[in-house]
């Protein structure tokens, strides 16, 4: 019999569970999954409660549905991985020895590494939508706020999903209009990058929209601290931006137990071969998701392309073969711009995003990089998916690797 | 791909001025990059930063990141705002002939 042990049963530990368990006969294979949280949060739906679109019970559900019935759940915190020994300990004393590992312990964020924020004032002028309870509280910050100037500061790259923070922006512009009081409010992106987005076409396309909307971006703004009385935040070059309300996104980082065990860089995302997520050090080791170095966006849809190959790939590797089922980085996001409308972006590691229309049977084609109806609707409607298709690894009509169809060159 | 013609010698580069072979690098070339950076003089300090990511990249293949530069060579995030002003990771891999740091995608 053979051990495959799954750390983390979040969104890539549980596609990954979904699919081995109906490849992996249960006659050879004995399929365990790790995790410490009894509940699975859909993380896309933290950016709408802020605003009232969804409400706690809307983005969580229990993790025991989405577990195949022939794979175990053990609920613990993980403590160490001795990849030397082919072991896992966790924190309740037990011990998983594994032939296969699969690390998928996400990626959180850590307030507490920026001075200034999670001190007295976290939870009262300086918030989050980056948790679950961070969003459940500004929810209720906003419900009452009376306006003034809110700045959104990403504190460094990378972060999970680096389109969160506009749409934030885009919403709140949206938001504070229905309420009649977007007149007393400011909206102040700052950001390290130099502009709104990475890539050339999107940055300048996103950048529009911001000023047409009146949010004003704050480049190449690297924080080092927030001073929580005096209500500002201050830069590295020692540029200060004044706040009443601060949306943080903090620092993201890996699990400690990756870094613990020796398997992280300085921020505890695990180094992988880019194109196949086997482990740089370790030949039976696998990172999925955004525990993971690859230099792909941290999102779900990423992941989702990414377990679709490597459910194909693993197979191979497990009999010695070569893998040949190659990811490009492909990321497929909906940018919810708000007023009903949202963007789309679809890119890999080496094609930016470019606009045009984006193929899609039945329901499509979405239009690319410009705003339309059915694009909102493509983001809603991916929290159905999310729950009833990618968490149960259901196939989804979307090609794995990035497709030039529908895109405009030029 | 683009070549431009710097410190006498003719190297490639993208579209964002960034060289795209490592290897064309020269110390000359670090200082001229560093003038069209604003950097007037390269100091020692500013070579112990440079020789480092040039390092960091023969090992890994991408320019290093802010973060990896102040875990490998112990120079605070501060600090290496003086030296590289505005954005020192971006600046000091144009200046060593590294391709821009990913990490931000
Ligand atoms: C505000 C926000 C908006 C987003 N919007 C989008 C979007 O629109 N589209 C999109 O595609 N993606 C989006 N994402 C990103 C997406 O949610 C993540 O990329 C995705 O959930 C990553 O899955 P994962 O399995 O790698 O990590 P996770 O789903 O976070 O799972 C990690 C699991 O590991 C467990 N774990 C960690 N450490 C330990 C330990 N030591 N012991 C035991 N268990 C442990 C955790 O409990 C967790 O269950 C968004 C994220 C945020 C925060």
């Amino acid at each position: 019999m053979k051990k495959l042990v799954i750390l983390g049963a979040g969104t890539a530990g549980t596609m990954v569970a979904s699919r081995l368990s109906r490849i992996l006969d249960s006659k050879d294979w004995l399929i365990t999954m790790v995790d410490q949280d009894p509940v699975h949060y859909y993380q896309p739906g933290f950016l709408f409660m802020p605003f009232g679109v969804y409400e706690k019970k809307d983005v969580i559900k229990p993790k025991e549905e989405f577990i195949p019935a022939n794979v175990r759940l053990v609920m613990s915190k993980i403590e160490l991985i001795e990849p030397e020994h082919n072991l896992v300990r966790l924190a309740d004393g037990n011990l998983l020895p594994y032939d296969f590992l699969v690390i998928a312990t996400g990626a959180d964020i850590h307030p507490e590494e920026t001075p200034g924020l999670a001190e007295h004032e976290w939870g009262r002028s300086i918030h989050t939508f980056y948790s679950f309870e961070g969003a459940a509280k500004l929810a209720d910050h906003l419900r009452t706020w009376q306006g003034g100037r809110l700045v959104v500061n990403v504190v460094e790259n990378p972060i999970k999903c680096p389109v969160a923070p506009l749409e934030f922006l885009m919403l709140a512009d949206w938001y504070f209009t229905q309420r009649g009081m977007r007149d007393r409010v400011e909206l102040i992106y700052a950001t390290p990058l130099p502009g709104a987005f990475t890539k050339p076409i999107a940055a300048k396309m996103l950048g529009e929209m911001l000023e047409e909307k009146r949010i004003r971006v704050e480049p190449e703004f690297m924080i080092e601290r927030a001073d929580p009385d005096a209500k500002k935040i201050i830069s590295y070059d020692e540029r200060e931006v004044e706040y009443d309300l601060l949306v943080s996104v903090p620092l993201n980082k890996g699990a400690d137990v990756v870094g613990r065990s020796g398997l992280g860089d300085e921020l505890n995302f695990s180094p992988v071969n880019k194109h196949t997520f086997l482990s740089d050090k370790f030949d039976n080791i696998f990172v999925l998701g955004d525990a993971s170095n690859a230099p792909a966006s941290k999102a779900g849809s990423v992941a989702h392309f990414a377990v679709d190959l490597f459910s194909e790939n693993f197979l191979r590797h497990v009999e010695g073969k070569e893998m040949h089922a190659l990811f490009d980085g492909h990321a497929n996001c909906f940018v919810e711009s708000g007023f009903g409308k949202g963007v789309l972006i679809d890119f890999n590691y080496t094609q930016e995003p470019l606009p045009g229309r984006y193929p899609v049977p039945v329901i499509g084609p979405f239009s690319l990089l410009q705003e339309s109806r059915i694009n909102h609707l493509g983001k809603l409607a991916f929290r159905w998916m999310y729950w009833n298709l990618l968490l149960r690894g259901h196939k989804v009509p979307l090609p794995a690797n990035m497709s030039m169809a529908g895109k405009w060159k030029n | 791909m683009a070549t431009r013609v710097i410190a006498g010698k003719t190297v490639q580069v993208n579209d964002e001025g960034f060289m795209t072979d490592p290897s064309e690098w020269t110390k000359e070339i670090a200082v001229e990059y560093a003038k069209e950076e604003g950097i007037a003089e390269l100091t020692a300090d500013h070579w112990k930063i440079i020789e480092f990511c040039r390092q960091s990249a023969a090992t890994s293949g991408k320019a290093p990141t802010l973060r990896t530069i102040t875990a490998g060579t112990g120079v605070s995030t501060k600090e290496l705002f003086t030296l590289f002003p505005k954005g020192p990771a971006k600046k000091v891999a144009k200046i060593s002939g590294l391709g821009k740091p990913e990490g931000c995608v």
